[in-house]
């Protein structure tokens, strides 16, 4: 892609060359060509840097491959005293956490963003988009710490137990109110990400010409019937590539989520119990593995956590693509 | 119907401190087309976008003075922008699909803000209101395709066809040909001399042919004041303004 831009960029000048000014004897475009091949060694470097640093991965969990084989993927046990390593719960845990995180945060990101950009005054509109905006800026040892003394008490006492009185039934709910656990992680992943989301969201409202607000209001619509027909509508290819950007950031996030989440190793459904993400079980045992064999199966958690971001990323990108192709109207 | 559809009365318009539209009086009756003319600038814009209540959704613009619709002041107490808007049709001088909508549901899309939901009417009402637009035989395979997918002057008809088919007894044109080739303006006139016969036209348009072609009454605004208003044969022929005339001529503006 930059490559691709790049060559445009500067080949296109060749043609310039062809008309030989008489003026011209020394290289005016000696400059140009520096440049180009700058960026070009640039993104080439970057490339190449991602296969290194993949085939560096590879190589240093082969063992785990070669010796556990599929029962790496296919197995939700982990234990070092017997050996075995299957990374089967730890993808649960990211998967879900993610998820349960983008659930909860594009609601709100969406609704922060179209009350600050199409509803709220702008003496009220500029410092509370700072401020939320302020909310990626924390670190997230600093997430993870309020996650643990001030979000997890909170669920404990007064949200857990109201959904177990109400919706102890259902699988999701049920087992005992520790605070700690999925639900915890992805609530805390949820408040990482908004301020992501709202702010990519609110570039993405910006850019809607007036044209199509004025269209809706033309039309008789109310100023809600107006912001679904105009806003959300138009934005929609744009509000999922936000919300891939915080699901990125949620599938990688460690630190806050190793801190709230149980870190247990085992796969449940009720989102109170403990679970384990792929980040978290490096963050505990990278640095204490007891084995070679389960620092090459923990090299090889990196390596899965690297190709489910990389497939939920295509599988994003492709969704985008397709919303883009049907406002377009290409074949 | 005989009579004034809409009356105008003292409108002056502003944005911010900025007096873009002065004291204008003007009326139209139904079954008129009326073309309003002047160099750029001049309020046009702005003055049409006050007669079905836009211009106050421009961040710090105002407007004082009466539109009497049929009889009641849109600008009266109590009265919703909303339902003005539905009664008062308009097309811009870009066309504007709603992208991400069919062009059947780019057509349907005022008839459901209105509340109607029979697939069959919907489909009728469609169907009618492409058809009126000239717009049909080129789109009606292809109903399910995205608006946008459409040329530009096929999607200026598609946005004639949306704002025709809410049926409001007046549409408001704002230079909708100006982005067309000869063929779709060529069209698109035909449409608003037909629509005669059901509707009211306000049009703008910095094309003077198109004004005598198609315009009963021609206005010319200068300066945000109405300058000349009368029949469109008169103002091109024998304008009684100097200024309408200089600018007519060519020799200004
Ligand atoms: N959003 C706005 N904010 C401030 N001033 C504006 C705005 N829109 C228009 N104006 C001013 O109001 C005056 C009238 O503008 P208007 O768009 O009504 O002109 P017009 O007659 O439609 O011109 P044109 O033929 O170029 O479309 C102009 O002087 C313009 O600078
Ligand atoms: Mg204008």
């Amino acid at each position: 892609m930059v490559t691709e831009l790049v060559e445009k960029l500067f080949f296109t000048r060749e043609i310039s060359e062809e008309i030989s000014l008489p003026l011209k004897k020394r290289d005016v475009h000696f400059g140009d060509k520096v440049f180009y091949y700058l960026l070009k060694g640039a993104s080439w470097g970057i490339v190449f840097l991602l296969l290194a640093m993949v085939g560096l991965i590879l190589k240093m969990s082969w063992p785990a491959f070669s010796t556990l084989g599929w029962t790496f993927f296919t197995s939700a046990e982990w234990n070092s005293w017997t050996q075995e390593f299957g990374v089967l719960s730890f993808i649960y845990g990211t998967v879900i956490s993610s998820l349960l995180a983008v659930a909860f945060a594009v609601p709100v990101s969406v609704g922060v963003a179209l009350f600050l950009n199409e509803l709220a005054p702008s003496w009220l509109a500029r410092p509370l988009g700072f401020l939320i905006e302020m909310l990626a800026a924390i670190p997230s040892i600093v997430y993870g710490l309020w996650g643990l003394f001030v979000l997890a008490p909170l669920l404990r006492t007064y949200v857990q137990p109201v959904l177990l009185d109400y919706f102890g039934w259902f699988p999701l709910f049920q087992g005992p109110p520790l605070g700690v656990g999925m639900l915890c992680a992805g609530v805390l992943l949820a408040i990482m990400i908004t301020p992501t989301i709202s702010a990519m969201t609110r570039e993405v409202f910006k850019a809607i010409p007036v044209s199509h607000r004025e269209a809706a209001l033309g039309l008789g619509a109310t100023r809600w019937e107006m912001l679904k027909l105009a806003v959300l509508k138009t934005g929609t290819s744009g509000i999922i590539g936000a919300v891939i950007l915080g699901l990125g950031r949620a599938l990688g996030e460690t630190m806050a989520v190793t801190m709230v989440i149980g870190n247990k190793s085992e796969i449940h459904l009720s989102l109170f119990e403990s679970g384990q993400t792929m980040a978290s079980i490096l963050a505990n045992q990278y640095a204490e593995a007891d084995s070679d064999l389960q620092l090459a199966a923990l090299t090889a958690v990196g390596l899965t956590l690297f190709m489910v971001s990389l497939i939920i990323n295509s599988i994003a990108r492709f969704i985008v693509w397709k919303v883009e192709k049907g406002f377009k109207g290409g074949k | 119907m005989d009579g004034e559809v809409l009356k105008v009365e003292k409108l002056n318009a502003y944005f911010n401190d900025f007096h873009a539209v002065k004291d204008v009086d003007l009326s139209v009756n139904y079954h008129e087309v009326v073309a309003l003319i002047g160099p750029s600038g001049c309020g046009k814009s702005t003055f049409i976008r006050c007669l079905n209540r836009l211009h106050e959704e421009v961040p710090g613009a105002r407007c004082t003075g009466n539109v009497w619709l049929d009889g009641q002041n849109i600008y009266g107490k109590g009265v919703d922008p909303v339902v003005v808007r539905r009664n008062v049709g308009m097309v811009f001088q870009k066309p504007n699909p709603f992208p991400g909508l069919s062009i059947f549901d780019n057509v349907a899309v005022g008839l459901r803000l209105a509340g109607v939901t029979k697939k069959s009417v919907l489909s009728e009402a469609v169907e009618e209101a492409l058809r009126k637009s000239a717009l049909w035989t080129e789109v009606k395979d292809k109903l399910k395709k995205p608006g946008t997918g459409l040329s530009g002057g096929q999607q200026q008809r598609l946005c004639i066809a949306r704002a025709l088919a809410v049926k409001p007894p007046v549409i408001l044109m704002d230079e909708p040909t100006s982005a067309l080739d000869p063929i779709s303006t060529a069209k698109i006139e035909e449409l608003i001399v037909e629509l005669k016969n059901d509707v009211t036209v306000v049009i703008v348009t910095h094309n003077m042919q198109q004004a005598s072609r198609i315009s009963g009454r021609t206005a010319f605004f200068l300066l945000g004041e109405l300058i000349e208003y009368g029949k469109t044969s008169k103002i091109f022929t024998k304008p009684q303004n100097l200024k309408t005339e200089q600018y007519i001529t060519g020799r200004f503006g």
